[in-house]
């Protein structure tokens, strides 16, 4: 075994799982706060990618293109929160997965109209097109880097928001009972609208930071939702230590099972048909762990206090 | 289901209508409707099977079809191994047939014991992530093309019986499976089965206090339209004489949902209204001749879709069956 090659692909693990913390952070606060399954969390990351692939463009800066791209994916998601899922809260989760299908749709053809059937490139600046020897003797890419590093950030400043501030206060109460806080006289719709925002702000943030690595292209969210899907269901809907620690694993185990299958499958398959067999094995891991899971805890890892079922 | 009800007659004048839809187009002497209303067809099979799950059982599974997919691949791979390594049996109809119906049973199963586990938006999401497992199971298997899919070089050998390279004698096999399964779910809805699956969706604790188990119930019910949506895929890849993973993407799976809302949950003829009104729609929209600015406004119809399906949703609950006169029942 190659323990070089094992260490880099753990970092890019770190790196996936922590993309798929910002997604499934706000995926699973809108769900466990106002009951709402947003299947167009991956239209905001997907706009938020585009929005910092045209900024760039414009500013000549990549820093700057995401430092606009950013409140731009947050006005766009309160946008949406007031024009259509606003009217979805109080309707079944059939309904909110139609319509937010509808979104889907909608987001998809947009983008085909205004940037293009084809995809887009984001240009990194020279700073962060570098690699560092963290490891020696392996060179890393300084960007990927920077992904988890602004993502163990992000992760951090978001536990002091939930856990330290008024406005984590009302969330953690809003996912627990979200009656009551209303019945205190705490303004749901206000807070509602927050939270979207901050959600569509951190798929935002997520999509631009896969921009420059994977390309910009349509339907570029279709994918990663599902994956979002699987760690905040493995975490429990409603729990951001749920969401981080799930998303860490499924990012470890998605891409180290993805490169190490083959040699593993070599072991007691014959050569040819462990190389048929290990990319088809490896794309099924995660929903393998899934499964297992929900076999033994069907509420997920971490349920928020007072979900109990 | 009394036929002598305005809505009955609604509901057989639209089958006698399909009956007649070869010699329609016969007529006209434009096979591309047949083509076009054997592919309506066949995604309202699926649709009633889901139908079963959604309108009667409660049950949102978002991953349905993947069994289409599944049942589809069993002709794929079939016909693959009879082209490239001259396995003739792989291109016997029936043993396709048994093998769709097979493999989408068996996957059912699994698939279904571990998600029915769940409730609500869990279980969703997970129905949803495991049709995507197969998408990308699919996706990774070089051999059978991976992500181009398999074309189909020769349709399934009927032994004679049926000739399914015959575009009419395929839409009648269609049709008529269509009146059997519409049928089928006609019996199964009057049925002991049928009253628990949808006592289970209104209200479980009760069924549960007479002494129901809900969950074997709802278990046979996830096999018994993974099956048929597992029957929908092998005539698909007939029909299509293509199969890729795509057909199991889960955005599939959201189309056929959209076809069950939009004919009316619940009721036994909804989802072929729905279907018949989904392809319709994607077919009328997609051809707007309006140009705005030198865009042609039917290039980008999802983005009229989208937000139509939106306002249907909080709008127009009901589909298609609230404007059928008369009241809808189950059976």
């Amino acid at each position: 075994m190659n323990w070089l090659l094992l260490l880099e692909q753990m970092l890019n693990g770190f790196q996936l799982g922590i993309l798929l913390f910002l997604l499934a952070a706000g995926l699973t606060l809108v769900f466990g706060i106002m009951d709402l399954v947003n299947l167009a969390h991956g239209s905001l990351y997907m706009m938020g990618a585009y929005f910092c692939a045209t900024f760039t463009g414009w500013t000549d800066s990549f820093l700057l293109g995401a430092l606009l791209a950013i409140p731009a994916t947050l006005i766009l998601g309160i946008l949406v929160e007031v024009i259509a899922l606003r009217n979805l809260y109080a309707r079944d989760h059939l309904d909110q997965v139609l319509a937010t299908f509808g979104l889907i749709l909608f987001f998809n053809e947009f983008v085909r109209l205004v940037w293009g059937p084809i995809g887009l490139d984001i240009p990194l600046p020279a700073f962060l097109n570098a690699t560092v020897e963290i490891i020696p003797g392996a060179p890393y890419p300084t960007y990927r880097i920077a992904i988890i590093i602004l993502g163990f950030l992000v992760a951090g400043l978001l536990y002091l928001l939930v856990s330290k501030t008024r406005m984590g206060m009302l969330i953690r109460a809003g996912a627990s009972n979200r009656e009551t806080i209303g019945a205190l006289g705490v303004n749901i719709k206000l807070l509602f609208t927050m939270v979207f925002g901050l959600g569509a702000a951190l798929a935002g943030l997520a999509g631009l930071m896969a921009g420059p690595i994977l390309s910009v292209e349509i339907g570029m969210g279709d994918g990663i939702l599902i994956l979002t899907l699987v760690v905040i269901v493995i975490g429990g809907i409603g729990s951001i230590k749920g969401a981080f620690i799930a998303a860490i694993i499924v990012g470890l185990i998605d891409t180290v099972g993805r490169s190490f299958l083959p040699e593993f499958l070599d072991l007691f398959l014959a050569e040819d048909s462990a190389a048929t067999a290990a990319p088809a094995i490896s794309s099924m891991l995660i929903y393998i762990l899934m499964a297992l899971i929900l076999a033994i805890r069907p509420q997920g890892l971490f349920p928020p206090k007072g979900v109990g079922r | 289901m009394s036929i002598l009800t305005p809505r009955g007659i609604i509901n057989s004048l639209l089958l006698i209508g399909l009956a007649l839809v070869p010699f329609v187009t016969e007529a006209m002497g434009d096979s591309f409707y047949t083509g076009l209303i054997s592919r309506i067809l066949i995604l309202s099979i699926a649709a009633i099977s889901l139908n079963l799950l959604i309108g009667f059982g409660g049950m949102v599974s978002f991953g349905h079809a993947a069994y289409i997919g599944v049942g589809a691949y069993m002709v794929g791979i079939g016909a693959f191994h009879a082209f490239e390594d001259g396995i003739d049996w792989m291109l016997n109809g029936y043993v396709q047939l048994l093998g769709a119906l097979l493999g989408s049973a068996i996957i059912a199963l699994i698939i279904g014991a571990i998600s029915l586990r769940t409730r609500g938006v869990y279980f969703i999401m997970i129905t949803m992530a495991f049709s995507q497992m197969l998408y990308f199971t699919a996706v990774g298997v070089e051999l059978y093309g991976a992500d181009d899919g398999l074309s189909i070089y020769s349709r399934s050998d009927m032994l004679g019986l049926i000739d399914m390279s015959d575009e009419k004698s395929l839409y009648y096999l269609i049709f008529f499976s269509l009146l059997l399964i519409l049928y089928f779910m006609h019996r199964l809805n009057g049925s002991h089965f049928g009253n628990i699956i949808r006592g289970t969706k209104s209200n479980e604790a009760r069924m549960r206090s007479i002494g129901v188990s809900p969950y074997r119930y709802r278990l046979t019910a996830f096999v018994i339209a993974g099956t048929i949506a597992g029957y929908a895929g092998f005539l698909m890849a007939n029909l299509n004489d293509f199969v890729s993973p795509d057909m199991m993407h889960w955005t599939r799976s959201g189309d056929l949902i959209i076809m069950i809302v939009l004919g009316g949950m619940g009721n036994l003829f909804g989802p072929l209204y729905g279907a018949v009104a989904f392809i319709m729609l994607e077919e009328v929209l997609s051809s707007i001749p309006l140009t705005v600015g030198g865009l042609r406004v039917g290039e980008y119809w999802q983005l009229i879709f989208g937000p139509m399906l939106i306002l249907i949703v909080l709008y127009a609950r009901n589909g298609i069956d609230s404007f059928l006169p008369g009241k809808a029942r189950a059976s």
